[in-house]
């Protein structure tokens, strides 16, 4: 393999010999990022081309390296929540969730039933509302700028709603060690359904609108085929796992918090030609994963109509010492977040502050598997790869 | 909100009252002073054009982001001028005429400088010898239709030369693709154009318009089916040649940051742009030229003849209902709505989607349809029954799908409100 970071005096890259009898073109050697529209952060992907051909492409990322785990050394696990909501911005309950659970799980301390279903309730909707950033950025990196607008448009409503109970539209430190910060507010729950009302239907919009798409199926159908055993060994989660075909989810697999008590479905990656799938479409493909969100929209929809009526009244969070120490020894969980398994390490040493911290960020393993997919493929193909894979920098690089 | 008031309100229609004096200030002399040299008419005609393509291309720009909004659910300019921000357009190219001009180091002046050039030129000179009615034009050419051709393909080397010139690999890539995308589309464009050329045996506009005066049934896309596979082959072919989504790979936001103008700033940047939205409206309006009647209404002319002797305000009468430059300007803006409407609805091809399009689909198509065409023009009478059924399926046809669509955008221009399905959020308490 030729050397793709040439030394910055500017020699020339040792270009492939033609073999004799066919036609000698230079490869090209593109930055793409780290700013970039489609990338979806500061991401800096190398690519060798061939024209319009993606021979190779490298990630480099560490452009949002922000020593988060470092800061978790210095700092109180309350002290620390609100930088797990920068971890995963779009999804920053989630982030809450798993820290908080891995240190009450080192701790030993029980969370309230209305907590739990808090909790839950405010996991899924943002889980809603991180899909829905998925679903417009992946129309726009293909040309489609409308839905963007329209996935936007439903977003307002739930940041709204989060808006009302901690005061954040984006990064809430409101599942904090013990519960939530707050209770909801009054009127929260109705609000809530009406919101469910009205969003359900906009889902079969708006597939009608861009997944059966037939332009937007031929740019992302067979594209970025990645198998299940790729999958697996590459050590993908969350969609890019089950639009491979795997069905596995922790909250169903691996069930945490009160995620048994709901009856969901695990969406996955089927073969083109079954029930709607467009025919193109094959298992592992940039629309599987797409749709694979799609459709775990509806289920986190179902999730939350159960939670709707199952939530009692109670407690919104345990009682928690003001200094909480943390005894001695390890304990490392993982949570689905909404681009995959999201893991929280923390060891404590009988002190107020854990010894160490340490993220498992989905988006940083997901990432991973960039190089091995796109190959020759053309360069159009790499935006409709990385979109539908998803990533966050923020997770990536912590 | 600015809602505009009085005088305010009046903005608009005051815009539209300019578009039209240019137009008239281009080609009235002509009509009412035959005996000026003709050194001053050829310089108010060039001036009429500039003038005419600057205030559309302003007018367009608003529009495509009115259009734009609404489609994607807000606004659009609301502030800038009173009314609905009408004065957006005016206000950004003064903005941009300011900038400093930026060269990149390693730019290639000379070429970066004519790329601009070449590419905006071409745009405004094919309106010299595009037609606003039968008699409102600069140059009645013989070869109208093939000089707005060429000047329509000589666009590509704007493109070419500003891709190469910014010395940015990703500007490179959008003018390789445009440069591919823009010829290759140029061929089944000419196939498409010349059904109706046969038809018509010219290639002057003017005569291809006046064959489109006796209302609906004698519109070239309604003669024959082969005539509406054309129409419908020649507008897919310029949303190509215009490089406007579903093909605006050259321009891909998300992959090329913005193609081969990526590194143009300010005002060189603003002629690229004006460029694309002359070229529309020459689509636009050749479609309605070649196709879709010209300057005439869907009533044949011959109702107001009794009209066009009469007195200024009857000859005015006869031009807004019957036969007039109002009626092809407003056919021209259809086709760049039904443009920027499928901009903002649909996603981006990919490159060799392009191509396989261009090459495996639309070409045979078109040369098969031009085939079937001369069969059909050679075997068949113009009068026998076969031609008039034919006649009478496509005009029924047409008449229903303009019906639809205009039946379509007003039912949206009426029930906006309740099409975008608000959910008032109130606060909550504590919010």
């Amino acid at each position: 393999m030729t050397d793709i970071n040439p030394p910055i005096t500017g020699e020339a890259i040792p270009q492939p010999s033609a073999a004799p009898g066919t036609l000698h073109t230079e490869e090209l050697l593109v930055n793409m990022g780290p700013q970039h529209p489609s990338t979806h952060g500061v991401l800096r992907l190398l690519l060798r081309t061939d024209g319009e051909l993606v021979v190779e492409a490298t990630p480099h990322i560490g452009y949002l390296h922000r020593c988060a785990e470092k800061i978790g050394e210095n700092v109180t696990p309350v002290q620390f929540v609100p930088m797990t909501d920068r971890l995963d911005y779009l999804a920053a309950m989630n982030n809450n969730h798993g820290y908080s659970l891995a240190v009450e799980k080192l701790c030993g301390i029980e969370v309230p039933e209305r907590a739990r279903y808090i909790r839950v309730i405010m996991c899924e909707l943002n889980r809603i509302a991180s899909h829905l950033v998925s679903f417009g950025s992946y129309g726009l990196d293909m040309g489609a700028f409308t839905p963007f607008l329209y996935a936007f448009r439903e977003r307002e409503y739930i940041l709204d709603l989060f808006e009302a109970t901690c005061g954040a539209r984006l990064t809430y430190n409101y599942l904090t060690i013990g519960g939530a910060a707050a209770d909801l507010p009054e009127g929260f729950l109705q609000r809530l359904a009406g919101f469910l009302d009205y969003f359900e239907p906009k889902i079969d919009e708006y597939n009608r609108l861009l997944s059966y798409n037939y332009i937007f199926v031929k740019r992302t159908a067979g594209v970025g085929v990645i198998s299940a055993a790729d999958a697996i060994a590459y050590g993908l989660t969350g969609p890019c796992l089950r639009g491979s075909g795997v069905r596995w989810d922790l909250r169903r697999c691996v069930p945490y918090e009160i995620y048994d008590r709901f009856e969901f479905d695990i969406p996955i990656g089927v073969p083109g030609g079954t029930d709607d799938i467009p025919p193109e479409v094959v298992v592992g493909d940039s629309w599987s994963r797409y749709f694979v969100r799609m459709l775990e929209m509806k289920q986190s929809v179902r999730i939350l109509r159960q939670c709707l009526r199952q939530i009692p009244d109670g407690e919104y969070r345990a009682k928690v010492p003001r200094v909480l120490k943390l005894p001695a020894g390890e304990v490392y969980l993982e949570v689905e977040g909404a681009r995959g398994q999201l893991g929280f390490l923390v060891v404590g040493d009988n002190g107020p502050i854990p010894r160490r911290v340490k993220v498992r960020g989905p988006s940083f393993c997901n990432l991973s598997i960039i190089p091995h997919v796109c190959r020759q493929v053309l360069l159009a193909d790499v935006a409709a790869i990385l979109g539908s894979i998803d990533v966050v920098m923020g997770e990536v690089d912590r | 909100m600015c809602v505009g008031t009085g005088v305010q309100k009046l903005a608009f229609p005051i815009f539209l009252i300019l578009l039209l004096a240019s137009i008239a200030l281009a080609w009235a002399p002509a009509l009412l002073w035959p005996h000026k040299p003709l050194l001053v008419r050829d310089i108010l005609a060039v001036v009429g054009v500039v003038a005419f393509v600057s205030l559309f291309a302003m007018f367009a720009i608003w529009w495509e982001r009115k259009v734009a909004a609404r489609i994607q659910s807000r606004l659009g300019p609301m502030r800038v001028g009173g009314w609905h921000g009408w004065a957006q357009s005016l206000a950004d190219g003064l903005k941009l005429f300011q900038k400093e001009d930026i060269f990149l180091a390693g730019a290639d002046r000379p070429l970066y400088r004519l790329a601009a050039y070449i590419a905006f030129v071409p745009a405004l000179c094919l309106f010299l010898a595009l037609p606003f009615s039968a008699a409102w034009i600069a140059r009645d050419l013989d070869v109208g239709l093939l000089f707005i051709l060429a000047l329509l393909g000589l666009g590509v080397l704007g493109v070419l030369l500003a891709g190469w010139a910014s010395n940015n690999k990703w500007s490179m890539y959008g003018a390789m693709r445009e440069a591919c995308q823009m010829i290759s589309y140029e061929i089944p464009l000419g196939f498409a154009l010349l059904v109706p050329i046969l038809t018509a045996g010219t290639l002057r506009l003017t005569a291809i318009g006046d064959l489109q005066s006796a209302g609906l049934p004698s519109w070239l896309a309604f003669r024959n089916p082969f005539l509406l596979v054309a129409a419908v082959l020649f507008f897919l072919a310029t949303l190509a040649s215009c490089k406007r989504a579903p093909f605006d790979l050259p321009e891909a936001e998300s992959e090329l940051v913005a193609g081969y103008h990526t590194e143009y700033s300010g005002f060189r940047w603003a002629l690229f742009f004006f460029a694309e939205y002359a070229e529309m409206f020459a689509a636009g309006a050749l479609a309605a030229i070649l196709f879709f009647g010209a300057w005439h209404s869907p009533l044949p002319a011959e109702w107001g003849r009794a009209w066009r002797s009469g007195p200024l305000w009857q000859q005015a009468l006869h031009g807004v209902v019957f036969s007039g430059p109002l009626w092809l300007i407003g056919k021209g803006l259809f086709f760049v709505y039904v443009q920027m409407w499928l901009r903002w609805t649909l996603p981006r091809i990919r490159l060799d989607q392009v191509m396989y399009a261009c090459v495996q689909v639309m070409l045979p198509l078109a040369m098969l349809n031009l085939l079937a065409h001369a069969v059909w023009q050679w075997l068949v009478p113009a009068d026998s029954l076969l031609a008039r059924i034919a006649n009478g399926v496509c005009t029924a046809i047409g008449a229903v799908t303009i019906v639809a669509i205009l039946a379509t955008i007003a039912y949206g221009l009426f029930h906006r409100r309740r099409l975008v399905g608000t959910l008032v959020v109130d606060h909550l308490p504590g919010a």
